[in-house]
């Protein structure tokens, strides 16, 4: 008897969840490639966790016109190889509609062909200028061109009058793209680059090389790589007592630098994205809504503030998420309305795609800023 | 003038980082000694001292000493687990594989670290200010001073304890002939466990002077551990001043190197002396030629 009514209840039950499943259109699927562990997790854990925080508050909001949207990460641990399995996968077994990442331009790199021959839209979350430069059909990206943050610089060295400079580069890919854009650069604005020293990666003394560069007529030095050398670097022009103006790249734009370099951050000199002063922009500034609210979001869910590089993520969601809203799901529509989007402004700058750029950014998506009273003050 | 400043700022640089590396390769003297093994795991104390204390230092809030007292402890402690679980019950296996069993376990300390402390760098803060200290036109810091003196204390004592004591002499006499030291009653296997102790407690010691200066992290064991390396062979394997001439001479190459050469070879100009070290004289700069310690 009571069994009996037990399969009653069950039948019933199952009936009715199925009738619900059923009633509700199926998600949308995103698929995500973040090198969430291994060498590049500081730009993959950010990515992630600001993915996730904008899809779960965009299913909160009632979803892309009342589809959800189901985000699947993959880790590639910056290594091409893993990235490439993980871009097969959400492409074959998940059969996402678009792909937002990779971090690493290595791993970009190594998923483009495979993206252009399934053709789904990707929008990659790393920095390299050959991302996008040939344009390819299918792929594009929200980090800013390294092209774009050397001129910022050599605009406020002319200013400063400052002529003569020493550049310190990290020898990896992202410092011997830097050291090509100073050297390219300083040519058009006239600045010799009279001292071109470099550094290993986990180099933990640079005072030779500063040693030399102190000894040069250097006006001002450039170093340009990602923690933890610069933060050596900056203690090590501490220590030798050197008073030229110091420079960074983009890449040190991050509360660790300057907790790590102490005392010799202060002072020193770097573009970077509008995400650290955000509080400091104009009224009239088109992306400070879209900032404050990223950086106050970003502290509830994960307790430290936004960066940079979660940034990325941010405007690769909300670019896929205005392109669907316009033009529906389909892979092929959300390429051609990506590829319409003007005038977005979101955390990396105000974007403007079309068939011929597909990084969307200019200059302007920099700012410069200076270290004091280890936090970040904009420089007009 | 000005050139005799740089100078005496590369002799500086190279000496300070130099001190380190003595430090550093004394403990692999000492492994090597009392059993004839290369310990590759000795990086991993390094970086052990320096993230340990970090740890109790800044995310338990406890003052400096304790901190550095702890981090040694714990150091060492794991350097007596490695030797028990890892060395002893393989002491008849051939010292090659014992070489790839420290490596293993090298990799294997790193991987926790990794899993426990994260993948960031860290800075810990200098012992006594961050006002540089003028000498003679070069600058170094107050943290120079204490890696130059702990280092010259940890070499005296170093000195006494195996030249004057009775277990510093019966680890001699262990690595000399290990069965003729246990035929006169020397109980060979504590010694053996011994030199695990200490070195591990010096590696340790070196990456907490050291990381104020170079900062730390889970990785920083694998390249100081191989300079460490670099100035032990080119020391001859000797656990006294050879190693120390060893490790200053390595530093300054590469301070000098780094400034009148250029800073790409800064590595590379270690393994250059280290291969022609190991192609030329492989018992070392130092050594005097000797035979009996085979």
């Amino acid at each position: 008897m009571l069994k009996q009514m037990f399969r009653v209840v069950i039948s019933v039950l199952f009936v009715v969840l199925m009738a619900g499943s059923a009633v509700a259109a199926p998600p949308i699927k995103i698929g995500a490639l973040f090198a969430v562990s291994g060498p590049a997790s500081f730009l993959g854990e950010p990515e992630r966790n600001t993915a996730k925080m904008m899809v779960d508050e965009i299913n909160k909001a009632g979803g892309i016109k009342g589809r959800q949207l189901e985000l699947i990460v993959i880790d590639t641990q910056g290594d091409a190889t893993k990235a490439v399995q993980g871009v097969n996968k959400l492409i074959k077994d998940d059969k996402v509609a678009a792909i937002i990442g990779p971090s690493t331009t290595g791993d970009t790199m190594a998923v483009i062909p495979v993206v252009e021959k399934a053709e789904i839209p990707m929008v990659s979350c790393a920095a390299g200028v050959k991302i996008t430069d040939p344009t390819k059909k299918w792929v594009f990206k929200t980090a800013q061109n390294d092209a774009l943050a050397v001129p910022k610089i050599f605009d406020h060295m002319k200013k400063q009058k400052i002529n003569k400079i020493a550049i310190l580069t990290v020898s990896d890919g992202f410092g011997s793209s830097g050291r090509e854009q100073l050297v390219l650069h300083a040519k058009q604005f006239g600045i010799q680059i009279i001292s071109d020293e470099t550094y290993g990666p986990k180099d933990t003394d640079m005072t030779a090389q500063l040693t030399k560069i102190r000894g040069s007529e250097a006006q001002a030095i450039v170093c340009w790589g990602t923690n933890p050398g610069p933060a050596v670097v900056a203690r090590n022009v501490k220590q030798l007592g050197i008073t030229l103006p110091l420079y960074m790249s983009h890449g040190v734009s991050s509360k660790k630098f300057i907790e790590l370099a102490d005392d010799g951050a202060e002072g020193i000199i770097l573009p970077s994205g509008r995400v650290v002063v955000a509080d400091q922009l104009s009224k009239s500034d088109p992306q400070k809504k879209a900032l404050l609210n990223y950086v106050e979001n970003y502290k509830k869910h994960y307790n430290v503030e936004g960066d940079h590089f979660g940034g990325h993520a941010y405007d690769a969601i909300m670019l896929i998420k205005g392109a669907i809203e316009r033009g529906g799901d389909s892979p092929a529509a959300i390429r051609d309305q990506l590829e319409k989007t003007v005038k977005y402004a979101g955390i990396g700058g105000t974007f403007s795609y079309s068939a011929q750029d597909h990084a969307g950014l200019t200059s302007d998506a920099f700012v410069l800023v200076q270290i004091k009273n280890k936090g970040w003050t904009l420089l007009k | 003038m000005d050139n005799s400043r740089q100078l005496i700022q590369y002799v500086l640089s190279g000496l300070s980082n130099g001190a380190i590396y003595a430090l550093i390769g004394f403990g692999f003297a000492i492994i090597y000694n009392a059993t004839g093994i290369i310990n590759f795991a000795q990086g991993e104390f390094v970086m052990l001292g320096g993230m340990l204390t970090l740890f109790f230092l800044v995310f338990l809030n406890f003052p400096l000493v304790p901190s550095i007292v702890l981090a040694i402890l714990i150091s060492t402690a794991v350097g007596i687990a490695f030797e028990r679980l890892a060395i002893r019950p393989l002491k008849n296996a051939n010292p090659l594989s014992l070489v790839i069993i420290t490596i293993g376990a090298s990799i294997l300390i790193r991987g926790i670290a990794m899993l426990v402390w994260g993948k960031d760098t860290h800075a810990l803060p200098a012992f006594s200010g961050n006002e540089p200290l003028h000498i003679a036109g070069a600058t170094i810091m107050p943290q120079h001073l204490w890696i130059f003196s702990i280092t010259v204390l940890i070499i005296a004592a170093n000195k006494l304890f195996f030249n004057y004591s009775i277990i510093g002499k019966a680890m001699r006499a262990c690595a000399y002939n290990s069965q003729a030291a246990s035929l006169v009653g020397i109980n060979v296997k504590t010694m053996v466990l011994l030199s695990f102790v200490i070195s591990s407690a010096i590696g340790s010691m070196a990456g907490i002077i050291i990381a104020p200066l170079t900062m730390t992290s889970y990785d920083v064991g694998i390249m100081l551990g191989l300079k460490g390396f670099c100035a032990v062979i080119i020391g001859g394997m000797s656990s006294g001043l050879g190693t120390v001439m060893g490790g200053l001479l390595l530093g300054l190459l590469e301070s000098l190197g780094a400034g009148y050469i250029s800073a790409s070879y800064k590595d590379a100009i270690a393994f250059i002396i280290l291969l022609l070290i190991l192609f030329i004289r492989p018992e070392g700069l130092f050594a005097k030629k000797e035979t009996e310690r085979v």
